[in-house]
């Protein structure tokens, strides 16, 4: 038995064996966000939010710059304190990999507004494109079942996409749908990054401008 | 069984006053007392978390809906806060932690000794300003003050809960 057979894969990789996902991720994520209405979209730092940016900035994003392992729970905090609007998290698989025991947390809370998107092309791209524990194997819809989030998806197809456009919007209860991706790059759309200008305009969209800037 | 931390109700009441509507918590001994009041209080969503940063994250979340939250701790949990407290200080959010101490006056744990010593620091560090609590009668004043200024001024603010006013002698048959 060798060491890579105790793999998820069984030591395969699958960039040289079943083809690479190549759904496009800007593409995907403009067709999530098309009338998006009340959604409110949190994303995870790097090419996540450059792929919402390019979907056109909007004062009910949420761009982190940072923060790794925290878009999750920081759409869980606004899932929790704003029940009337979808709350959509639009992160990558190596940012949803650092935070995966918020899954847990998420699987107790079970929100009904909170949607996790995961866009996974099973790389860090920011820093190289290395392997990521998903071009192993490891299966994060799979995680999130196992944690409580019973409608946890993975999807390769643009039908598929539609579909979950749809459940954004009108799912009842927490979702995670893992989008298998190109890894091919796409030009940085860069949103906003100032924290009080992102923070204060989300809080004023929510809660009007007196309120929003008020603790 | 006596109360060991006749204070958890104040801190508890100084919640509902202040309209702290989310409270996250790890598990804590010191905080054990504080933790049950807020889980049967119907206005204060209780949230249990795998480790402290998340609760940074939800905190911050929370912030950005039109809420008020407070995160229940322990100085060893400090140490995983570090990153994840870039983004309410970047974002000039307010957040009240509320850190019991451990390693510092009649630890039995050294284990417990080095995040209790770099707690301040580290928090200092980081950007979160600090308040200490040495004796049950200014647990209210200290709580209630810190709680100001991290909504009225936006600012990150940590109580610290020495291990004096906890009682160093009921954690010598526990572990964390």
């Amino acid at each position: 038995m060798t060491a890579d057979s105790n793999r998820p894969d069984g030591g395969t990789d699958r960039s040289h064996g079943a083809p690479r996902p190549t759904l496009p991720r800007r593409d995907v994520v403009r067709r999530l966000l098309t009338d998006r209405g009340s959604l409110i979209v949190v994303t995870g730092l790097g090419a996540s939010a450059y792929d919402v940016a390019a979907a056109g900035d909007a004062p009910l994003d949420f761009p982190l710059w940072g923060a790794m392992g925290g878009a999750a729970m920081v759409g869980l905090g606004l899932a929790l304190t704003q029940p009337s609007h979808p709350v959509v998290v639009v992160t990558g698989d190596g940012e949803m990999l650092m935070g995966l025991g918020s899954l847990a947390t998420i699987g107790v809370e079970r929100p009904a507004n909170l949607r996790i998107v995961v866009l996974d092309n099973e790389r860090f791209g920011e820093t190289g494109n290395q392997r990521t524990h998903t071009a192993s194997g490891v299966d994060l819809a799979a995680a999130a079942r196992a944690c409580g989030i019973a409608d946890a998806r993975t999807i390769d197809t643009i039908d598929e996409v539609e579909r979950l456009r749809a459940d954004l919007h009108d799912s009842t209860g927490p979702l995670l749908a893992v989008i298998k991706i190109g890894a091919d790059p796409e030009p940085k759309a860069l949103p906003p990054r100032d924290g009080p200008f992102l923070a204060h305009r989300l809080r004023s969209a929510l809660l009007g401008q007196a309120r929003g800037l008020e603790a | 069984m006596d109360n060991p931390t006749p204070w958890a109700e104040a801190i508890h009441r100084l919640f509902r006053s202040h309209g702290v509507s989310v409270v996250s918590h790890v598990p804590d001994a010191g905080h054990q007392r504080l933790i049950e009041l807020c889980q049967t209080d119907a206005a204060i969503r209780t949230v249990t978390l795998t480790t402290e940063e998340e609760g940074i994250a939800l905190a911050a979340g929370a912030y950005l809906g039109g809420a008020r939250a407070a995160l229940l701790i322990q100085s060893s949990g400090v140490g995983n806060c570090i990153n994840m407290l870039s983004l309410p200080h970047v974002c000039r959010m307010p957040l009240v932690m509320l850190v019991t101490m451990r390693g510092e006056w009649g630890e039995f744990n050294p284990w417990q000794v080095p995040m209790g010593s770099s707690t301040p620091a580290v928090l200092e560090a980081s950007g979160v300003t600090l308040f200490r609590v040495d004796t049950a009668a200014d647990v209210a004043a200290t709580v209630d003050g810190a709680m100001s200024l991290a909504w009225q001024s936006r600012r990150r603010v940590a109580v610290l809960l020495s291990q004096r006013l906890l009682g160093a002698k009921r954690f010598t048959t526990e572990s964390r």
